[in-house]
């Protein structure tokens, strides 16, 4: 295809991930070293038959010039990134000076807001994504050696739990698990403990955060193993069988080395999907307990003040997570097309 | 795998039978359950004193007389106009995947035809916006809406939510326009076509399978979302996601719970019939990429 042609056919997608996508992004980066101008303040007096007041007022047409001077506000540098709500450098050095050790430093690093959500979204993240896998697989297993009109009915309804909006999802589960509800009170009798609730501790939101995670996505890596498990090849394990391979020699040296790029293909879309854990936090009403970086933004977005810069801060710090996650993505599509390189 | 080998034991059967009995009622469980307590009161739905009430409807059989109530229902969908979201999401919807899949189609056709450097790095990028969670772009969103005044409206969001789609879309039929042979259209090019005729003539009345497919998960991820159009759309007009988030901040009344169930099932129904007429279309599209590469 000639570059002309490609440019015209390329140029309507391009422009839309270019206007919002890239420019956005370039905003964001730099809203992430800009604070909000200082209203402009100034003291009127106030004289009546009874006395004079002085009263201080925010000068709107002072202000509107320095925001017309300056659109993005004033610079901050990295002041942002610094302060209490994100790395908070200046906390945690007091926090390392003055903890006995590590167990220590890190149960006081969990009062830092950004430090709580990140080590919850890093465990949901290294948490969930092994277990998907493993769940996935034995789902795949176990469905895959059933009759054929069973696998249809199996693979509709594995469907559900992954196609269903996850907000939606989740508050299907968190009525349920409600100490009212019929997990919630099913539970209070199996463990016999009238006063339990899987909404009262963090050690259980937890717990039901990553089990709903599970639940989530648990059916992707099935579908993925399902399809790899069809495409094993007979004779290799027919070969195995006649060499005196039992089932589980079987499974663990012919069908496991068969799907590992498949292992590879869902481990890496789980931990980019896991780390932008967000609405199971939501619809489970968790945010007393667990927090993720995705939770942040939309917690200073919204509400009356939108804390613009700091949700841009913490944008800045999550993408800089997700690279970090995505760069093995890049390097196994980067030798896909460079088979050679 | 196949069913003609060895007999397996009978104790191997029963644990496999048992472990799919359990997903499957892991799956499909709390759906129909829900689906089966909306139709009661909030003391049904919730019955902590005993959990048959749940399914018998005795409460419920004495406030209506009995056993099932569109009471919830009707308080979402006509008291607090749940239609009008609805009817948001269906419009966001529409044209989000209208839109996406056009320009993807043209733009994921490019990309596997051109045989130059470029193409590789702009599907790198594009992978790259795929990973980007999107609420980490709303901040950059919000200012220059606000200064356009064009915070709020439906238009908005769908263009947003169009480009947040792209990246995913334009992979997918990448992928899918690389398995139908080239030699295709450039016949159609030494017979003297354009490249755009080639497309039009040749490739559009065989894309069809690809481009259903791609459609399908452009329009889950419009119909799913709930970072953008938290965000970006005002109060009346709110999609069901949103709208349903806000109903949950109202809970203290009673039957406001039961608003909120009803319109969690009405959300629910569209996604059921869609995998139950799209089941291979949505096997298929998220096996595309795994068993490719």
């Amino acid at each position: 295809m000639k570059h002309k042609t490609f440019f015209w056919f390329f140029l309507p997608t391009a422009m839309a991930m270019f206007l919002f996508i890239a420019l956005p992004l370039v905003s964001v980066v730099s809203q992430s070293f800009h604070v909000p101008h200082d209203k402009v303040l100034i003291t009127v007096e106030n004289c009546d038959p009874f006395g004079c007041t002085s009263q201080t007022q925010i000068d709107h047409t002072l202000t509107q010039e320095l925001y017309e001077a300056e659109p993005l506000g004033k610079w901050a540098g990295l002041g942002i990134y610094f302060d209490r709500g994100h790395l908070a450098i200046k906390e945690v050095g007091e926090m390392w000076r003055g903890s006995s050790d590590l167990g220590d430093f890190f149960s006081t690093l969990k009062n830092l807001p950004f430090y709580r959500a990140m080590g919850f979204t890093l465990t949901f993240t290294f948490v969930v994504t092994p277990l998907v896998i493993l769940v996935g697989f034995l789902i795949a297993l176990a469905v895959n050696s059933l009759h054929q009109r069973l696998k249809g009915l199996m693979i509709f309804f594995s469907l559900l739990p992954m196609i269903v909006t996850p907000l939606i999802g989740s508050l299907i589960l968190f009525w349920m698990i409600d100490s009212r509800g019929i997990i919630g009170t099913g539970l209070q009798v199996l463990l016999e403990n009238p006063d339990l609730s899987l909404k009262a501790s963090t050690g259980l939101t937890w717990v039901t955060l990553i089990i709903y995670g599970i639940w989530h996505a648990a059916p992707f890596a099935f579908i993925v193993f399902y399809a790899g498990l069809q495409t094993v090849p007979k004779e290799t394990l027919e070969s195995a069988m006649i060499d005196g391979a039992t089932r589980f020699q079987q499974i663990f040296h012919v069908v496991i080395p068969h799907l590992v790029p498949l292992v590879a293909f869902v481990a890496l879309m789980q931990l980019m999907d896991n780390f932008r854990v967000f609405e199971p936090i939501i619809g489970f009403h968790a945010e007393a307990h667990a927090t993720s970086l995705s939770w942040i933004i939309y917690n200073d977005l919204g509400g009356e003040t939108r804390l613009l810069s700091s949700a841009a801060t913490t944008s800045v710090l999550t993408i800089i997570g997700v690279s970090i996650l995505l760069a093995p993505v890049l390097v196994r599509t980067w030798r896909e097309f460079n088979p050679k390189g | 795998m196949s069913s003609t080998q060895i007999k397996k034991p009978l104790g191997l059967q029963i644990l496999i039978y048992g472990f799919v009995l359990l997903w499957f009622i892991l799956a499909a469980f709390p759906f129909l359950w829900t689906f089966w307590g909306s139709f009661k009161v909030e003391l049904d739905f919730f019955s902590k004193a005993d959990w048959t009430n749940a399914i018998s409807g005795a409460r419920t059989q004495v406030v209506y007389g009995k056993a099932f109530t569109g009471a919830g229902y009707d308080g979402a969908w006509i008291q607090e106009e749940f239609w009008r979201a609805f009817r948001n999401t269906g419009i966001v919807c529409f044209f989000t995947v209208l839109t996406s899949l056009t320009i993807a189609t043209l733009g994921g056709y490019a990309l596997s035809r051109s045989g130059f450097r470029y193409a590789f790095w702009l599907l790198i990028i594009a992978l790259i916006f795929r990973a980007l969670p999107p609420i980490t772009l709303v901040s950059g969103y919000l200012l220059p809406f606000f200064q356009w005044n064009i915070w709020g409206i439906l238009p908005t969001t769908i263009i947003v939510l169009v480009a947040i789609n792209q990246p995913f879309t334009l992979w997918m039929l990448h992928s899918f326009f690389q398995k139908i042979p080239k030699e295709l259209d450039e016949s159609a090019k030494v017979d003297g076509c354009t490249q755009f005729q080639a497309f039009k003539n040749v490739i559009i009345p065989i894309m069809w399978p690809g481009v259903i497919t791609a459609g399908l998960f452009s329009f889950l991820l419009a119909y799913n979302d709930f970072a953008i159009t938290a965000m970006l759309l005002s109060q009346e007009n709110q999609t069901m996601v949103p709208k349903i988030n806000s109903f949950m901040g109202t809970t203290q009344t009673e039957g406001n719970v039961m608003f909120a169930v009803a319109a969690v099932v009405s959300a629910v129904v569209p996604l059921f019939i869609l995998v139950m007429f799209f089941q291979r279309q949505l096997v298929s599209g998220l096996t595309a990429g795994a068993v490719k590469g």
